[in-house]
């Protein structure tokens, strides 16, 4: 059952990441990896938020949409390789900035998530 | 392809993490190792696809955007170091933070070296 749910969640995470990241793409020009970073801002929210629920969610939900979802709609390896690929191209600035912007962003937008829902549960 | 790739991909991190299970205030170590290899992976599959071989055209899709891009994740990282900003244990959110950045740009660029001299026809050098 949860691996159902782990598999029923990155079923629909993967797809919308691939979507997002075309369209944001196709909207923004330049060498930043807008996409990849709106993913993952949107997912550490997301996940951030379910933290902040807690014990208060059911386990199914958080396995549903934490670990299947989340994890699914984020992504380390296209991060990862999206800056090697800027260093390689000498974009020395744009790498530095897509990594501090993405870690940064990423542990705000969960921090956020964590202290709104946390405060109305 | 992409969404049969991303639950695949999931399911392995599921299950690796089933296998490390993390103890609050520790070190991460399933989602470093699930990150860090992940890059690694992507690294070999792009110089694969782009530079080796004309692939088949899903097998990007399936293998890097949906079981690559489902088996690593960027929301656990971030939920992680922010679990680790607490008294006594933020050197280790820094650490944990730094670690696998440098861990998983180092796997990128060994795995796409690895797969150049693998896969790819060196250029011949002229010698005088």
């Amino acid at each position: 059952m949860t691996v159902l749910l782990v598999f029923v969640g990155a079923v629909v995470g993967a797809p919308l990441r691939y979507l997002t990241d075309r369209f944001v793409q196709a909207h923004h020009h330049g060498g930043f990896p807008w996409g990849t970073f709106t993913v993952n801002l949107v997912g550490s929210l997301v996940l951030g938020s379910l933290a902040g629920a807690g014990s208060t969610l059911p386990g199914t939900v958080s396995i549903l949409v934490g670990t299947g979802f989340c994890g699914a709609l984020t992504t380390y390896s296209t991060f990862g390789y999206e800056t090697v690929r800027l260093l390689e191209r000498r974009a020395y600035g744009l790498a530095v900035a897509n990594v501090v912007l993405s870690v940064a962003a990423g542990v705000g937008a969960a921090a956020l998530g964590y202290a709104v829902v946390g405060s109305l549960v | 392809m992409v969404a049969l790739g991303g639950g695949l991909g999931a399911l392995a991190r599921y299950g690796l993490a089933q296998l490390l299970p993390t103890t609050p205030g520790h070190f991460p170590l399933a989602t470093f190792l699930i990150n860090v290899t992940g890059c690694f992976l992507i690294g070999v599959l792009m110089v694969a696809v782009t530079e080796a071989w004309t692939a088949h055209r899903l097998v990007r899709p399936f293998l890097g955007v949906g079981i690559l891009g489902g088996y690593t994740t960027f929301s656990t990282y971030v939920v992680e170091i922010h679990g680790l900003l607490r008294p006594g244990t933020v050197g280790l959110a820094f650490g944990y933070l730094a670690g696998t950045l440098v861990a998983a740009l180092v796997a990128v660029v060994a795995g796409m070296a690895l797969a150049r001299r693998a896969f790819v026809r060196p250029e011949r050098t002229v010698e005088s």
